[in-house]
């Protein structure tokens, strides 16, 4: 265990689920979460445009090709949910695919190999998996919602957006009713997108931190766990980045 | 839940990102995509073009042959015809040489006959005279007479 001394069950699983924070109240900031996040996404993004840079419209190399497959799968869903030319769309697809499925990917790491090797540097607190912390969820799904209303509102102008708020679905003399419901609508999309990936990963996590606290029995389960775990990994990178694209795309698009 | 500042530095991150992917990732691989599509576009293209030209070659070959095969027949034709015609050459010139030959055979006849009558015409006056001789049992001097003898000599 992470900290090396004697510790219950439930101190334990706190424990796991503690983030290494530094400052007070609102103005602190999980570094464990920023950290690995960040880090994730430099060396894959950094990655992937040095392998873009130095793409070739030839053969491609085995990890060229992979790559292409990958981004071109997203695409190809962003194509067919949403119908007009964006050059944001895309691109805003492939990021969240990837990032989140190699954020949710931390969480096949051993529970408590990351915490056991930083504890010899004195780092008693981390959280390896970023997507189980909301603020990344969060932060990643109300950047999605701004991206969707200002894209609303690029479409639409701003009289068409306000119009569509103040007169749909039940026409502009049910306006305050209009609003209410239009308020409804967008609240809980950022709040189901954020709150789903971090649910989802949060009880993953806890699984695993339950599972880790069998002895020896934890080695027949965590390995079942981990492959079904794979599933969830790769279903909720799909789903946020999904459910991205349909909003963007409903937002550009009258609907009523 | 524990709603902090992190919110903002994740914010920060994915904008980070997105613009990296926006601007250096996706671009650059969708060109290397729609080049590559247009490339194999471009070569399935030429195979096609080059199939249609093999199928005009083939046509090509088939027409010089057929006319190759209509110029041999005519040169057949033709060597023929010259072939009658140096027959009938040679048959004519070897006529005109029987015709030749046969001329100066019956030339020799003639003359032989000739030769052959004068002959004759001789021993049949000898006989004549051999004849008269006994006729006459009586020498007929040959030398009184020799005169009359080659008168009837001319006249046989």
């Amino acid at each position: 265990m992470a900290s090396g001394e004697a510790l219950t069950s439930s101190e334990y699983i706190v424990h796991h689920l503690t983030n290494n924070a530094v400052g007070e109240g609102f103005w602190s900031l999980h570094l464990d979460t920023l950290f690995v996040s960040g880090i994730i996404g430099l060396v894959a993004f950094l990655g992937m445009a040095k392998l873009a840079k130095e793409a070739t419209s030839g053969v491609p190399g085995p990890l060229q090709s992979f790559i292409e497959i990958l981004l071109s799968f997203v695409d190809q869903q962003a194509k067919d949910t949403y119908h007009g030319r964006s050059p944001l769309v895309t691109p805003l697809a492939i990021t969240i695919f990837v990032w989140v499925f190699l954020m949710n990917a931390m969480d096949l790491i051993p529970v408590d190999f990351l915490p056991l090797i930083l504890g010899v540097f004195g780092i008693h607190y981390f959280k390896a998996v970023p997507t189980t912390d909301p603020n990344l969820t969060f932060a990643m799904s109300l950047t999605v919602f701004t991206i969707m209303i200002v894209m609303g509102i690029k479409v639409k102008g701003v009289g068409g957006f306000f119009h569509e708020v103040v007169a749909e679905p039940f026409g502009i003399k049910l306006a305050p009713l209009n609003i209410v419901f239009r308020l409804i609508e967008d609240l809980a999309k950022p709040i189901s997108l954020s709150l789903r990936l971090f649910g989802n990963m949060y009880a993953g996590e806890m699984v695993f931190v339950l599972i880790a606290l069998l002895g020896v029995w934890q080695l027949p389960l965590a390995l079942p766990w981990a492959l079904f775990h794979i599933l969830i990994i790769t279903l909720q990178a799909f789903v946020f980045m999904m459910l991205t694209i349909v909003y963007l795309s409903m937002a550009s698009e009258s609907h009523g | 839940m524990n709603i902090n500042a992190t919110l903002f530095g994740e914010a920060v991150w994915f904008g980070v990102f997105i613009w990296i992917t926006m601007k250096y990732v996706w671009p650059p691989l969708q060109k290397a995509i729609a080049d590559r599509q247009a490339l194999i576009a471009e070569g399935l293209a030429a195979g096609e073009r080059g199939k249609h030209e093999l199928e005009l070659a083939g046509k090509r070959s088939a027409d010089s042959l057929r006319e190759a095969k209509v110029k041999s027949a005519e040169i057949v034709v033709a060597a023929e015809k010259r072939a009658l015609q140096v027959i009938e050459e040679a048959k004519l010139a070897a006529k005109v040489e029987a015709d030749k030959v046969v001329a100066s055979a019956q030339a020799e006849i003639a003359q032989q006959v000739e030769q052959a009558r004068a002959e004759l015409r001789g021993k049949v006056a000898d006989l004549a005279v051999a004849g008269a001789e006994r006729i006459l049992k009586r020498e007929v001097d040959a030398k009184a007479h020799a005169e009359m003898l080659a008168a009837l000599k001319q006249e046989l």
